[in-house]
């Protein structure tokens, strides 16, 4: 799976205090020829009574894909780039075992469809050279496509984390979340 | 006359709202565009640039343009939605007469023209010109506002034009003019990077102009410490260093005691006050008596508050103080306006990199359109219709008898109130929809149905268009060449992606066409946009606003020119001042002294509770063009009533709860939303909705006397809990406006 054009110094980076729930990433991500107007990111209230702080959920793209690890019909991949992709159509059996069993609870099974579908970093575009369509639309930049270099130079009081620890599991992704400065990663569960 | 013809939901089945969504698959031939137009969004000030896919002549989807400087193909929800209204079901594709008792019919553009033009001249030789008014719209391109203001003015021979940026930017504009003599944002957005402070006051940046949160929260990367002045937590207030949750009608009070504070802790700019200003002497007098104590009675805010604000700016090296309508939709709109500046004169922070001062125009082109002429007191290039050179200069370009040049006008609302008194007997309306936009509809409503003629251009059906005798299809942003200027001051072009659908023409060749049959032809022969805009540029020229060197070939090459720009060799001008020469009679910036006054209406006993307004990130302005986008209405589907969790429980209200809000205009049910994030004394409503649903059924139609603004931003209202729920289908329905 070799493509000149994805460059693999490209990351993407979610700030979640950045975010203003505004939801231009879901309409985007929905435009995908793939997604037949579904978005695969998704914007929430934390807790609407008390804040309008808002949290964006989308793939992960875990190093070791428990979606894909769970997958009894082996439709789940993670190719060369570390990029996870949505289920094979042709082999994905719709069980489920993937909605259930990823940490960040991130795939959804398209009803419908009987489809896992889930964020495969806008693989038409970034391997073409651009930015997946959420980070390339979004107003604030809570999500962000670059090089890590680049963010650390443009946010200087943040850090990107990309190892979360689920009490004592580590899971360690590609995407990476922006905290405070000086953060190594972040405990889920204490 | 202009009752509706039948039952608004016949009018409803006939031309919606309807909520349209993309096909699952797309549209067609969206994969395998024939063409990408770069343009810009259709909706609010910031004009962001974005490209449309176009596949035979109809918009199929978009593409983010990320050249474009300002945006670098960043869009809010609205925008990347904003390409669904060309194929829109509820596209006007012909002209329609109304027919008492069935509705709308279709006819001839030949009819419609002549009907229109004999209607004009049977008002007009009955109860004088002026008895015909007309009131326009900012999303309307720059050429469209120009040759509106021109059309009024030389064709229908009518004082009486004004347009929707009387609900806009006018408080704005008139105390810029006051201090500064010029009428724009004193720098670009660039700015913003490294400013060591910035205050935005009443503007919910991240809801109503999303893609400018980057640049503040470059700015705060940067170390940028960020008041937002504001009674509730927006999500821009949300991660601010300080909020300041003032108290609807609050905002001269706090930004007089800040003055105040500068003053006291001589935190002032000594040498720019005196070389460069005027007035300051009066200005501190009148706050003279305004300290912490008596700002935190008068605003809500907590006193050790209002001092860090004021030690912040007093102590920054460079800042950016911005404000919207929140401080500008006042009774004293204009006060509040000065108020500001008055801070950004004390610390001579402006005409300098970093340092800079404005408000955030809210329509598309809200700030070009407010400069070409179709104010009701204004000529194109920010010129002033009473001033006789001005009038001489602009009558020369148009080819007319200075003499034949009608004077001021009546503002938007009065324009209304004069309807309402019989004395404006037609109307004509083009990207305007006073039934939702305006304060106390209901008098509205009484005022169109007093109409003896009233036509409608529009490209759908908006609430006040159905009260028509006629309507004329026109066009799209999309369907028209042209140029807006945006927020920033920046001239940008908007190209023409396809040609208007059915029957619907360019606005530009009905205003021709009427124009031709009302005998004025020859001043109107234009065979293009360009030959609009350079007449344009002409009748700028000299003008505060000044686009005489603002070419087509230029703002592509440049991505935008900024005005001013006075001639072809000019690069134009993102930075104003920083020469020191303003634009008042005497080359000073002045101070204007700000006394605080009440709002028109004040909470009692009667009326406990405070009222104010606003929008919501998904709608846009009265919801004609966004409350037909299915997704954009899923996201927000009906106005909710934002209130606080103790003065909930001291009414009984729970959420989701059905609750009557009742003023002395009337009275609307809203759904409870229970947040503390809002003013324990206060409620908040989005107005976007139409009918039942509409928030402006409750505002209060007094105007601030210099702008003419009307007070959206504060009224007094009373809660009455229902005990009920909403029910799903008042829900699923409220985008109708029935």
């Amino acid at each position: 799976m070799q493509n000149p054009q994805y460059n693999q110094q490209m990351e993407f980076f979610i700030d979640m205090q950045r975010c203003i729930g505004c939801h231009a990433c879901e309409m985007a991500c929905a435009e995908c020829e793939t997604n037949g107007q579904e978005s695969m990111i998704h914007i929430h209230y934390v807790e609407r009574a008390a804040s309008v702080q808002t949290t964006v959920q989308v793939c992960m793209h875990c190093e070791d894909p428990v979606c894909a690890n769970v997958c009894p019909a082996d439709a789940i991949t993670k190719d060369d780039f570390g990029v996870v992709h949505t289920a094979n159509t042709s082999r994905c059996i719709g069980c489920s075992n993937c909605v259930l069993a990823c940490p960040f609870g991130v795939p959804k099974k398209e009803e419908k469809a009987e489809l896992m579908m889930k964020c495969n970093m806008c693989y038409d575009r970034t391997s073409a050279g651009k930015k997946p369509m959420c980070a390339t639309v979004c107003p604030s930049q809570a999500l962000f496509y670059g090089t890590r270099e680049e963010i650390e130079k443009l946010r200087p009081n943040s850090t990107p984390v990309n190892k979360f620890m689920f009490g004592e599991e580590q899971v360690n992704t590609k995407v990476n979340i922006m905290m405070p400065k000086g953060s190594t990663e972040l405990r889920i569960h204490p | 006359m202009a009752k509706l013809p039948t039952s608004v939901d016949s009018i409803i089945d006939q031309f919606g709202p309807h909520k349209a969504y993309t096909p699952k698959e797309g549209f067609q031939g969206v994969h395998e565009p024939d063409k990408l137009v770069k343009t810009h969004c259709c909706f609010c000030g910031m004009q962001c640039g974005i490209q449309l896919k176009v596949k035979d002549n109809k918009v199929a989807g978009f593409e983010p343009w990320m050249e474009f400087p300002f945006n670098e193909g960043r869009l809010c929800p609205k925008g990347v939605q904003r390409y669904l209204q060309n194929n829109h079901p509820d596209r006007i594709l012909h002209p329609y007469k109304r027919v008492e008792g069935k509705g709308f019919e279709k006819t001839s553009w030949e009819d419609a023209m002549s009907k229109t033009v004999s209607e004009i001249q049977r008002i007009q030789n009955s109860h004088g010109r002026d008895a015909f008014a007309m009131l326009s719209g900012v999303s309307l391109t720059n050429e469209k506002s120009y040759m509106v203001g021109k059309f009024a003015r030389v064709a229908l021979k009518t004082k009486n034009l004004d347009y929707n940026g009387r609900l806009c930017m006018v408080s704005a504009g008139a105390g810029n003019k006051k201090a500064f003599g010029l009428d724009r944002i004193s720098n670009s957005w660039a700015d913003l990077k490294h400013a060591e402070v910035i205050i935005i006051a009443g503007t919910n940046v991240s809801e109503t102009f999303p893609t400018l949160t980057h640049y503040i929260w470059q700015a705060r990367d940067n170390g940028a410490k960020l008041i937002v002045v504001d009674p509730r937590v927006t999500p821009i207030a949300r991660t601010a260093d300080l909020h300041l949750p003032v108290r609807p009608g609050g905002d001269s009070a706090l930004f007089g005691a800040m003055l105040k504070i500068l003053v006291d802790n001589d935190w002032l700019d000594h040498e720019f006050i005196d070389q460069h200003t005027s007035g300051f002497q009066e200005s501190i007098d009148a706050v003279k008596d305004y300290d912490l104590a008596w700002a935190e009675e008068k605003t809500g805010i907590e006193a050790a508050k209002i001092q860090q604000a004021a030690e912040w700016w007093g102590k920054a090296k460079t800042s950016f103080l911005l404000h919207a309508r929140g401080i500008e939709h006042h009774t004293k709109g204009v006060d509040n306006v000065l108020s500001c500046i008055n801070l950004v004169l004390a610390t001579g922070r402006i005409g300098k990199p970093y340092c800079g001062y404005g408000t955030i125009t809210g329509q598309g082109n809200g700030q070009g359109g407010r400069e070409h002429g179709h104010k009701c007191d204004q000529l194109p290039g920010n010129r002033d219709i009473t001033n006789p050179e001005h009038r001489q200069y602009i009558a020369d370009v148009w080819g007319i008898d200075e003499k034949e040049l009608p004077g001021k006008g009546l503002s938007a609302y009065e324009i209304i109130e004069a309807i309402h008194r019989g004395e404006i007997k037609g109307l004509i309306t083009i990207c305007f929809n006073p039934l939702v936009s305006l304060p106390n509809n209901n008098f509205v409503r009484e005022a169109l149905e007093k109409l003896e003629y009233y036509v409608a251009i529009d490209f759908f059906l908006n609430e006040t268009a159905r009260h028509a005798d006629l309507i004329l299809p026109g066009s799209l942003h999309e369907e028209e060449e042209g140029t807006v200027t945006t927020a920033e001051g920046r001239v940008v072009k908007i190209n023409q992606a396809i040609t208007p659908p059915g029957e619907a023409r360019k606005d530009s060749e009905i205003l021709i066409e009427l124009a031709q049959r009302l005998g004025v032809g020859d001043k109107f022969a234009y065979d293009k946009a360009e030959d609009v805009f350079n007449e344009l540029r002409v009748a700028s020229k000299g003008g505060t606003a000044d686009y005489f060197g603002i070419t087509y070939e230029k703002i592509e090459k440049n991505m935008g020119v900024f005005w001013p720009c006075p001639s072809e060799d000019h690069p134009g001008t993102p930075r104003l001042w920083e020469d020191r020469k303003f634009k008042t009679p005497d080359g000073k910036a002045h101070f204007n002294p700000v006394s605080y006054r009440d709002p028109a209406e004040v909470v009692d006993k009667e009326y406990p509770v405070v009222m104010t307004t606003g929008r919501v990130v998904s709608q846009y302005l009265s919801g004609t063009q966004t409350r037909r986008i299915g997704k954009l209405l899923d996201q927000y589907p009906e106005p909710l009533l934002e209130i606080h969790p103790k003065l909930a429980y001291q009414y009984g209200i729970k959420d989701g709860d059905q609750v009557i809000v009742k003023t002395r205009r009337g009275e609307a049910t809203f759904p409870a939303q229970i947040v503390e994030t809002i003013r324990e004394d206060t409620v908040f409503i989005p107005y976007h909705w139409g009918g039942k649903h509409s928030a402006n059924q409750l505002t209060i139609g007094t105007l601030d006397p210099i702008s003419k603004i009307p007070e959206f931003k504060v009224c007094a209202c009373q809660l009455i809990p229902t005990g009920k729920m909403a029910s799903v289908q008042i829900k699923e329905t409220a985008y109708q406006s029935f």
